[in-house]
C-alpha cells in the first residue's frame, strides 16, 4: 500500500469507528430503556440464576435484555476501539517516513479519545464500569466528529520541531493523563448527580440514577482514576515536556501559554487531591475541583492550540 | 491545608494572565506590538506587572506564601512521622466487630498454631506485627505512605531551588547569523540577551562558531506542500580560542552543547544579497540583509539602510518573496517557501535615515520622518520588483540596486540553565513520592484467637487509614489465608493422598 492508500484507509477506519461507537451508544441507550421500569434490586441479581433458581419474576425478560444490551454495548465499544486503533496505526503509516500518529491537533484528538476508550475498557472488567458506557461512547463520538469536521488535516510528515523521540513519550503520557482525567470527570459528574439525589432522597427504585453505583462508590472510582492520571500528567507536563523543551528551545520551562495551562491543570488537580483530605471539601467540592481541572485540560487543548500563539502551535490548521 | 488549597487556587488563577497577555520573557516583540495598539491599558497593565507575570511581586508573593504554608505543614509532620515510623502497631480494640470490616470464623488448628500462622501470614503481607500474650495479634503496614507524601512536598522545594539557580546564574541570548558568517560568545554579538541576576558579561564562556552552511527542505507536493520537512546547519566551532576546530550538524532538537552554554537552532529565514550604488556611481552598500519571515510562505519583510549613499542617504523597505507570485487581487505574494524564483519587492526612499541622532534604531525598521519615497513621473510610488541578478535604476539618478543572490540566516538561541539537573532530580523525586503517597495503603489489621469448647475461634478485623482502599478485598484475602491455618500440612496431606 502507498502512503495515500494508508491515508484513505485511516480516514475510513476512523469514520467506521465513529459509526460503531454510535451503535455501542445506542446499545447502552437500549440497556437503560429496557431497564427503566425494572427495580434495581431485580437487576442486581444475576439474571441466569433468577431463571434457574425458580423464583421467576415478571422482570426476568427485561433483566435478560438489559444484560444482553449492556454486554453488546461494551463489545461494540471494544470493536470500535480496535477500528480506532487501526485508524491511528494507518495514519502513522500514511507518512513517509512513518511516524507516531500524533503530530497535529486532529491526531491529538483522535489519540486522546482513543486513550479514554482504552482506559474505560481496561478498567471495566475489574471495577464494573459499565455505567460509564453512555458517557464514554458519547465522548468518543463527539470528539471524533469534531476532529473530522473541524480539525482534519491531510496525513503528511511531521514538522521539524517534532522530530524527536520525546514526541512519542511526551504526547503519549499527556494523552494518557488527559484520558484518565476525562474518565475521572465523567465519574465526578455522575457522583455529583447521584450524591444530590441521595441527599434529597429522590433516588427512585428504577431509572438511570438509581442504577448508578452509590455515590460513595462513584467517588472512589473518580478518585482512583484521578490518582492514576495525576502522576502521569506530572511526568508528561513537568518531566518529559521540560526535557524536550530543553533540547528543542534551550530552556526547560519558559511559561509558553501551553506550559502555563499545563501547570494550571497540575495545580488544580493537586488542589483536588488536597481537597479530598480536607474537612469541608470532601465529596462535592472536591468533585467540582476535578471538573474545573478537566476544564483546564480542554481549554489547553482547544483554546491554546487554536487561538493562542506560542511555541506549541501544532494544530496544522491555517 | 485549607490555606494551602486557597493558595493553590490563587496560583492557578494568577498564572492565567501570563497566558493571555504577551510576556516580555516569552516574546518581547509581541509585548511591543500589544503596547502600541493599547495605549490606555498599557500603563495599568505595566503597573500590575502583567507583562511579566511570573516575575511580578504578587505572583512571587503567592508562591512564597505557598512555600511557607508547605513548610509549616511538612516540618511538624516530620516529627510526628518520625515517631509514627517507629511506633508499634496499636493494641487490639476490645470489640473487633465494630470496625469497618470484620470477620469471625472457626479454624481447625489449635490456638497457638493459629496465632503463629497469623503472624507469618501478616508478615508475608509486609505488615509490622506484634503478638500479644493474650493470643491476639496487631499489625500495621503502609508506613511509607506518609514518607512519600513528605518526599513529594520536600521535592517541590528542590525544584524551586533548581529554578532559582537557573534564574540567578543562567543566561539566555538570541542572535541571527547569516550562513557563512561567524559568532563569538560576547555580549556585543547578541541581538537580545537576558542574564540571570548574578550573571555578569565576563562569565560568558569564550566559545565561537561559524555557520558554514544551512539546508532546508520543503515538502514539494501533496496536500501539505510547502511544509518544512527538515532543516539543519553545518557548524564549525571552537570551545575557546586556540582550541582545535570541530564540526557538528545543528538542527531542531539537536543542540550544540558547549562548556558554559548550549546553542539551539530555533528559526531560519532569508537574507537577500544586494549591491547599492549611489548617484555618484560608488558602491555604497554590498552584502546580505536579514529579512524576517511573515508567514509560512516565507514572504519576508525587511529594510536596507544605505547611510553611505551620496549625495543623499538611501533606504529600502519591502518584501522578499522566495517564489514570486502575482494576482491582481493580492498583488505580489510568495507562492512557495523555498527560494525557487526569488524577487525583492521594495520601495526606495531618499533623505536622512536619522542614524546620526544617537538614538538606537531597529535594523528592521526605517525611520521615515526625514525620508521621502521615490516617485514615478506620474506621481505614484516607485515600486521595484527585482528578480535575482537584475539591476534596477532608481529615478532621478539616485543610483542603482542589484539583487546579487540569496543567503539564508539562522536564528540561534544561546543559553545556559545551570540548575536544570537539580530541577529534574526534584521533579523525579516528586513523582516517586507522589506514587508512594497515592498508592501505598496504610492499614491496620487485628486478629484475636480464642478457644471455646475445644474449638479455635478467630476474630479478624481491619481499618483502612487512607481513603479509597480495597479494605474488603484485603480482609477477605486474609480470612482465606487464615482459614488454612496449617497451610503447609494441608498440602502435605493432599500429597499423601495422591501417592
Amino acid at each position: 500500500m502507498t502512503t495515500a492508500d494508508f491515508a484513505t484507509f485511516s480516514n475510513n477506519a476512523i469514520a467506521f469507528a465513529s459509526l460503531v461507537y454510535v451503535l455501542a451508544f445506542l446499545s447502552h441507550v437500549a440497556e437503560f430503556a429496557w431497564g427503566r421500569n425494572v427495580p434495581v434490586t431485580a437487576l442486581a441479581r444475576e439474571p441466569l440464576q433468577v431463571g434457574v433458581g425458580g423464583s421467576t419474576t415478571s422482570y426476568d425478560a427485561a433483566v435478560q435484555r438489559v444484560e444482553t444490551f449492556g454486554r453488546v454495548g461494551v463489545s461494540l465499544t471494544a470493536l470500535a476501539c480496535l477500528l480506532h486503533l487501526a485508524g491511528l496505526v494507518s495514519r502513522g503509516l500514511a507518512s513517509d517516513p512513518i511516524r507516531v500518529p500524533w503530530g497535529n491537533m486532529y491526531e491529538f484528538a483522535v489519540v486522546g479519545s482513543f486513550g479514554v476508550t482504552v482506559i474505560y475498557l481496561l478498567l471495566t472488567p475489574k471495577y464494573k464500569l459499565r455505567w460509564l458506557g453512555l458517557p464514554v461512547t458519547s465522548f468518543a463520538i463527539v470528539v471524533l466528529m469534531l476532529a473530522v469536521l473541524l480539525l482534519y488535516v491531510p496525513a503528511g510528515p511531521l514538522v521539524p520541531a517534532l522530530h524527536s523521540y520525546w514526541l512519542v513519550i511526551h504526547v503519549m503520557a499527556a494523552a494518557t493523563g488527559a484520558g484518565a482525567f476525562a474518565i475521572g470527570a465523567m465519574a465526578s459528574v455522575l457522583f455529583l448527580v447521584k450524591e444530590r439525589a441521595e441527599r434529597r432522597g429522590t433516588v427512585k427504585t428504577t431509572g438511570y440514577i438509581a442504577r448508578l453505583p452509590e455515590a460513595k462508590a462513584l467517588d472512589r472510582v473518580a478518585y482512583r482514576v484521578h490518582a492514576f492520571g495525576f502522576p502521569i500528567w506530572t511526568f508528561a507536563a513537568l518531566v518529559a515536556g521540560p526535557i524536550w523543551a530543553q533540547y528543542a528551545w534551550g530552556r526547560y520551562w519558559g511559561w509558553d501559554p501551553k506550559e502555563v495551562w499545563a501547570f494550571i491543570t497540575w495545580v488544580v488537580y493537586a488542589a483536588y487531591l488536597h481537597a479530598r483530605a480536607t474537612a469541608g471539601w470532601k465529596g462535592e467540592a472536591a468533585a467540582v475541583i476535578a471538573l474545573i481541572g478537566f476544564g483546564t485540560v480542554l481549554f489547553n487543548f482547544v483554546g491554546i492550540n487554536l487561538f493562542g500563539s506560542g511555541l506549541h502551535s501544532y494544530s496544522g490548521l491555517d | 491545608m485549607r490555606t494551602a488549597l486557597i493558595l493553590l487556587f490563587l496560583l492557578a488563577l494568577g498564572a492565567i494572565p501570563g497566558s493571555i497577555v504577551p510576556q516580555r520573557d516569552v516574546d518581547p516583540f509581541a509585548v511591543g506590538r500589544w503596547q502600541d495598539s493599547h495605549p490606555t491599558l498599557t500603563p495599568i497593565y505595566e503597573a500590575l506587572g502583567l507583562f511579566s507575570v511570573f516575575d511580578s511581586a504578587w505572583f512571587s508573593a503567592i508562591y512564597i506564601l505557598l512555600m511557607i504554608s508547605l513548610l509549616g505543614c511538612v516540618v511538624p509532620r516530620l516529627k510526628i512521622y518520625w515517631r509514627g515510623m517507629r511506633a508499634r502497631p496499636p493494641r487490639v480494640p476490645r470489640n473487633l466487630a465494630r470496625l469497618p470490616e470484620s470477620r469471625s470464623f472457626v479454624v481447625a488448628a489449635d490456638p497457638a498454631t493459629t496465632v503463629e500462622h497469623a503472624r507469618s501470614v501478616l508478615r508475608k503481607k509486609s505488615y509490622r506485627v506484634d503478638v500479644h500474650p493474650d493470643g491476639s495479634v496487631s499489625a500495621e503496614r503502609g508506613y511509607l505512605r506518609e514518607a512519600g507524601n513528605l518526599v513529594f512536598h520536600f521535592s517541590v522545594l528542590v525544584v524551586l531551588v533548581g529554578f532559582a539557580v537557573a534564574s540567578l546564574f543562567g543566561y539566555k541570548g538570541g542572535v541571527i547569523v547569516v550562513a557563512g558568517q561567524g559568532f563569538s560568545n560576547s555580549l556585543s554579538q547578541y541581538d537580545e540577551f537576558v542574564p540571570g541576576a548574578m550573571f555578569g558579561p565576563d562569565d560568558l564562556s569564550p566559545f565561537n562558531f561559524t555557520i558554514d552552511d544551512f539546508d532546508v527542505e520543503f515538502l514539494q507536493g501533496g496536500a501539505q506542500a510547502g511544509m518544512p520537512i527538515d532543516f539543519s546547519a553545518d557548524v564549525t566551532y571552537q570551545e575557546s580560542p586556540g582550541q582545535p576546530e570541530k564540526d557538528q550538524v545543528l538542527a531542531v532538537n539537536h543542540p550544540l552543547d558547549l562548556e558554559g552554554g548550549s546553542v539551539f537552532l530555533v528559526g531560519h529565514g532569508y537574507a537577500p544579497r544586494v549591491t547599492v550604488r549611489d548617484g555618484e556611481g560608488n558602491v555604497a552598500y554590498q552584502g546580505p540583509v536579514v529579512f524576517l519571515p511573515q508567514d509560512a510562505s516565507f514572504a519576508s519583510f525587511g529594510v536596507i539602510k544605505v547611510p553611505d549613499a551620496a549625495p543623499e542617504q538611501l533606504g529600502f523597505e519591502g518584501l522578499f518573496l522566495p517564489t514570486y507570485g502575482f494576482t491582481m487581487e493580492r498583488g505580489p505574494y510568495s507562492a512557495f517557501p523555498d527560494a525557487l524564483d526569488p524577487v525583492l519587492s521594495i520601495l526606495p526612499y531618499q533623505g536622512d535615515l536619522g542614524m546620526d541622532s544617537g538614538e538606537p534604531q531597529s535594523v528592521y525598521e526605517l525611520e521615515k520622518d526625514q525620508l521621502d519615497v521615490l516617485k514615478k513621473p506620474d506621481g505614484s510610488d516607485f515600486r521595484l520588483d527585482i528578480a535575482l541578478g537584475q539591476t534596477k535604476q532608481l529615478p532621478g539618478d539616485a543610483g542603482t540596486i542589484t539583487f546579487d543572490g540569496v543567503d539564508r540566516w539562522v536564528k540561534l538561541q544561546v543559553s545556559d540553565s545551570p540548575g536544570k539537573l537539580i530541577a529534574l532530580a526534584g521533579v523525579l523525586l516528586a513523582i516517586v513520592g507522589l506514587l508512594g503517597s497515592l498508592f501505598i495503603r496504610p492499614r491496620r489489621s487485628w486478629v484475636r484467637v480464642s478457644s471455646r469448647d475445644g474449638r479455635t475461634f478467630v476474630e479478624l478485623a481491619g481499618l483502612d487509614r487512607s481513603s479509597g482502599g480495597d479494605l474488603k478485598d484485603e480482609i477477605d484475602e486474609l480470612e482465606q489465608l487464615l482459614q488454612h491455618t496449617d497451610g503447609p500440612n494441608h498440602s502435605d496431606d493432599r500429597n499423601r493422598e495422591k501417592s
